[in-house]
């Protein structure tokens, strides 16, 4: 069981929840299982079956586009993180 | 990290007592203090990262602060943006924060671009010398403006960025590391950006970040310390925690993994698919397909509501925005739940009853209302995607703040 940081842009598709816990043996079925929990997520982070571009995946401090993607294994007790695309500001037109 | 710059200004005895408190630290020095003195710094923005910054870094004695701001100050921005304040309000951020900045330390200059940042203007305006750009924006497009420009003319950007309780940090030198580009290849796409109702920021936030932003330009302009190139803090306030990551540099950055002079401007608005600015004449409206939006004035809603007329009138602000002001009668849907139902509807996932569109009926005439009447002009145009009528949808001109000011003064605007 691996856990998940859901930023807070992303909170609203989690129900407010910002660490989960998540099952699968790498990246991809983790991130899997965690849009099966939460399937508003999944529009956010994957187009079709793949990772959206702007979609940041780390392990603890690692990027895992520089490891092996989504095929990336993982351990029980990893820490991941998504890591949002966030420019600032509060504007409302 | 060796320092940017061998430039060294002579201090006055009054400088020297003023920054006396670095003086006396060894990592700073005379030296230090008199290579501040010679060092350039641009900030782009003087709202929430820029009031920290341009205070801090005028009252470290940065000889030489440019700003570039197109906007003037407004009440709403009192809450976080403490460079300026009722006094200013209504006055142009330049002025305003120069004012504050020249009381604070008159021995430095203050440049002032008092312009939107755009493709055509950044190499000039990055050209006249400065040895750090601050990115202090609130958008995504002037961010990776800022940040070609800036790899293309060799200038680091120190980067900060914040959104509700959450506030990231670095430093993209591509001469010595890693771009934005390089981490952020591609914005979000429009639609996956934050919403109003999930936006909004803690005030305090931009100050933490902003102090980072300046301290990290600080250690870059002495050569001290170790700067965030290649590294990216991740704060949120609400936990108090720090996480640093590493970012790497991207061999095949289209950016930075390119030679200088191969790097082009591009329209950055078409790029990221929204607005740079409040004056931008960008639409994704138009963008998309050039369709004509007719519109009504808050008086005919007026008139509609009474008269019991065959209209529904459709309120898409967020629903945190219905407890600050609300027109009765409106069926309430915000913009977002608009969106994704169309997207849902265009993307074979769901069909329309199962939306929440089956609440707004086809048949009927709509009139769709925002804040100000640029969201509600958006879900119009989502709603011809899947099937309404665009004969019978008319936007709002002016939103409720029209309402505020034609029909209901006793209205709070916002």
């Amino acid at each position: 069981m691996a856990k998940i940081r859901i930023p807070t842009p992303l909170r609203a598709y989690t129900d407010g929840a910002s660490d989960i816990d998540v099952s699968g043996n790498t990246v991809g079925e983790a991130l899997g299982n965690l849009v099966d929990q939460h399937p508003d997520l999944r529009l956010h982070l994957f187009q079709d079956d793949e990772l959206r571009s702007f979609v940041n995946i780390f392990i603890g401090d690692e990027d895992i586009r520089f490891m092996q993607g989504l095929d990336t294994e993982i351990e029980a007790g990893d820490s991941l993180r998504i890591i949002p695309s966030i420019a600032g500001g509060s504007a409302c037109n | 990290m060796t320092s940017l710059h061998q430039r060294f200004a002579d201090l006055t005895n009054d400088e020297v007592k003023r920054y006396s408190r670095h003086v006396i630290m060894p990592e700073v020095g005379m030296e230090g203090q008199r290579r501040l003195k010679a060092s350039s710094v641009l900030l782009i923005g003087t709202g929430g990262l820029g009031s920290p910054l341009a205070l801090y870094l005028a009252a470290a004695g940065i000889g030489r602060i440019g700003l570039v701001d197109y906007d003037v100050v407004d009440f709403t921005n009192l809450q976080r943006q403490v460079i300026h304040g009722v006094s200013t309000v209504g006055v142009s951020k330049l002025e305003s924060a120069e004012a504050r900045m020249l009381d604070l330390n008159p021995d430095i200059e203050v440049v002032k671009y008092n312009e939107p940042l755009t493709s055509e203007n950044a190499l000039r305006v990055f050209g006249e010398d400065w040895d750090i750009v601050i990115d202090g924006t609130d958008n995504f497009p002037t961010r990776y403006l800022v940040n070609d420009a800036c790899v293309k003319l060799g200038i680091p950007n120190v980067y900060g960025s914040i959104f509700r309780f959450e506030g990231q940090l670095s430093v993209f030198y591509a001469d010595e590391g890693p771009c934005y580009r390089c981490m952020f290849p591609e914005p979000p796409p429009p639609g996956l950006v934050p919403s109003c109702a999930e936006g909004g920021v803690l005030g305090i936030l931009p100050g933490t970040i902003g102090t980072m932003q300046a301290t990290e330009a600080i250690k870059l302009l002495l050569g001290i310390g170790a700067p965030m190139i290649g590294r990216m803090m991740l704060y949120d306030a609400l936990e108090m925690s720090f996480q640093t990551i590493k970012v790497r540099k991207n061999p095949k950055c289209p950016v930075c993994g390119i030679a200088a002079g191969d790097i082009q401007l591009i329209d950055y608005e078409q790029f990221c698919g929204m607005p740079a600015h409040d004056h931008s004449e960008f639409s994704s409206v138009d963008e998309t397909e050039a369709i004509d939006i007719k519109t009504v004035t808050v008086h005919d809603v007026k008139a509609a509501l009474e008269n019991g007329d065959d209209v529904v009138v459709i309120d898409v602000r967020d629903p945190h925005e219905w407890d600050i002001s609300v027109i009765n009668g409106t069926l309430k849907i915000p913009k977002p739940d608009i969106q994704l139902a169309k997207n849902g509807i265009q993307g074979g996932r769901r069909l329309w009853e199962e939306t929440i569109l089956k609440d707004i009926p086809k048949d009927k005439t709509l009139y769709l209302h925002c804040r100000s009447g640029v969201r509600s002009a958006d879900s119009i145009a989502f709603l011809s995607e899947v099937g309404y009528d665009l004969g019978r949808m008319y936007n709002v001109e002016g939103g409720i703040l029209a309402w505020a000011d034609e029909i209901d003064p006793e209205m709070p605007k916002y």
